[in-house]
């Protein structure tokens, strides 16, 4: 049960950094992100490209770090896949949501344009990588170190830890300490404030996406070094990203990766008592429940 | 003369609000635009302050013609905007509302900062309290103070008093006038007439979008038309 709880930490914690993204995308641009689960995908996939092509090539070493099953190719992958997930959900902002943004499109059209994105990504990744699992390292070993009360966790999910920690711990100075940032909390709370303060909101978008983007290419890539990749892999996340989302109040940075740990924790504890093929009905029992009994989620006041 | 209405039209898809309304506001000065519901104050404020474009006449500021520009550069010419609702930042902190006030400002403004603080004491002792925790008076404190962080020429105020308890209402007119005192020229739109007239320099009278009568604040409390039809005499 213990060692349960802290995989489902591990998983949280992953979840956190996916809905973190979808929370700040709702928080400013007032849609449903349903491309955010694919741009994980397209995280976990770019980093793949990255370890077996270009640094492959570079001639960049390839041991890996004491017990983890990754080396510095990962290491640099990850950097470069965060700034190319973050340029493709603002790829898909100038091509398609600015433009519905500026026609005064709804939410739902929003919503469905970025379903439709969703579909594009996931697409993709199975024309260039086919619809097969895959590793960053085949047929490698991964032994588990044996912690006290029976817990065996693996090097890699307290690195996994460890990464999500100080991503948000980066994200949080960005938003308090930092003007842009500040800025990002403004426009979240009143757009039409933000614009007669002089605030630039497009530019305030633009990092949205880019953070948001990078956030969910980080969750994809510890995920795959977690698990495994597969091209489905960032859909199967959207229900507990929207679950995580909703129960830390939509819009809410920090509601959102406490309601990634909570719904992680609910997810790999039900495998005790369920088949882990229920495990995303779990993250929906949850997101109806707290939709019914408490929709504005456990940080928002009863104004929202 | 700092502000300059000539001949405006403006109005919500096809529909005109505004008919060909002048104004003027001189350096200093308190101007006072009343009427009843309807009548267009607020729509004029956004017409000056570019949320909405007119569809006739000028807007000038210092003889510089700035007429449809959008609100984010309206910011940066001199002129500052209070909306009578959703006027602050709710999840952020007094401190952090005025820093968006001066978010375009690149020099160091901790002085300015000071001088709001001065003028609205109780803000600085709650600086570090989110701003959706205070009552509506103090939030009223904090809209202005926003508006006032880029130092403007001209402060426009949508109904400042909107809302407030009684005994509130006179105590943000004696802010307005005290921020009116540093060099800040005002043009004010209420509902509370008798208030706002009281300490206009110069005061108008708009009517199903027109205006229909323009005099000093006293004069216009004089008035009899006035009287009977906007202070309830």
């Amino acid at each position: 049960m213990v060692e349960l709880f802290v995989y489902g930490i591990v998983l949280g914690s992953i979840i956190s950094l996916g809905a973190i993204g979808l929370t700040l995308i709702y928080g400013i641009l007032r849609f449903a992100n349903f491309a955010h689960g694919d741009l994980m995908t397209a995280g976990a996939y770019v980093a793949l490209f990255m370890v077996t092509g270009p640094f492959s090539w570079l001639g960049i070493p390839d041991h890996t770090f004491g017990a983890l099953s990754f080396g510095w190719r990962m290491l640099l992958a990850l950097p470069v896949s965060m700034v190319a997930v973050g340029g493709l959900g603002l790829l898909f902002d100038r091509i398609v949501f600015r433009k519905l943004r500026l026609k005064g499109s709804g939410v739902v059209i929003l919503a469905m344009a970025s379903l439709g994105a969703s579909f594009i990504i996931r697409m993709l990744v199975l024309i260039l990588w086919g619809a097969d699992y895959r590793f960053y390292r085949p047929g490698l070993l991964r032994p588990a170190l044996e912690l006290p009360l029976g817990v065996k966790i693996r090097p890699d999910q307290i690195l996994i830890l460890l990464m999500v920690s100080f991503l948000v711990s980066v994200l949080h100075l960005f938003l308090q300490k930092t003007k842009m940032g500040k800025a990002m909390r403004a426009t979240a709370d009143n757009m039409d404030l933000a614009r007669i303060s002089g605030i630039d909101t497009e530019r305030v978008i633009i990092w949205t996406w880019m953070i948001g983007g990078a956030l969910a290419a980080a969750g994809g890539i510890l995920y795959g070094i977690d698990v495994q990749l597969h091209a489905g892999m960032g859909w199967n996340f959207l229900l507990p990203l929207f679950a995580a989302a909703i129960l830390g109040t939509i819009g809410n940075m920090y509601g959102a990766l406490v309601g990634g740990l909570v719904i992680g924790v609910a997810q790999q504890v039900s495998t005790a008592f369920l088949l882990p093929t229920y495990k995303p009905a779990v993250a929906f029992m949850i997101m109806i429940l707290i939709l019914i009994i408490r929709p504005q989620g456990i940080f928002g006041g009863s104004h929202s | 003369m700092i502000l300059n209405i000539e001949d405006i039209t403006a109005g919500y898809s096809e529909v005109d609000i505004l008919h060909q309304v002048n104004l003027q506001v001189r350096v200093g000065e308190i101007v006072s635009i009343i009427g009843p519901n309807g009548a267009g104050k607020s729509t004029l404020l956004k017409t000056i302050f570019g949320l909405l474009q007119p569809r006739q006449g000028k807007v000038i500021l210092n003889d510089e013609d700035i007429t449809g520009l959008r609100p984010e550069k309206i910011v940066r010419k001199g002129i500052s905007y209070v909306p009578q609702v959703d006027n602050v930042f709710p999840s952020m902190t007094i401190q952090e509302n005025l820093e968006m006030g001066a978010f375009i400002r690149t020099d160091d403004y901790r002085h300015r900062l000071d001088q709001i603080y001065d003028l609205f004491p109780i803000l600085r002792e709650r600086r570090k309290h989110k701003v959706g925790q205070l009552s509506g008076g103090q939030r009223q404190m904090v809209a202005m103070g926003r508006a006032l962080m880029l130092d403007p020429q001209v402060l426009l105020l949508d109904e400042p008093s909107a809302g407030l308890a009684p005994l509130l209402v006179s105590h943000i007119f004696e802010q307005i006038r005290e921020i009116n005192v540093t060099g800040v020229a005002i043009v004010i739109v209420e509902q509370n007439a008798q208030e706002a007239l009281k300490m206009a320099h110069h005061g108008y009278v708009l009517a199903m979008g027109r205006k229909v009568l323009d005099d000093t604040g006293d004069a216009l409390l004089e008035n009899e038309e006035v009287g009977r039809l906007y202070l309830g005499g």
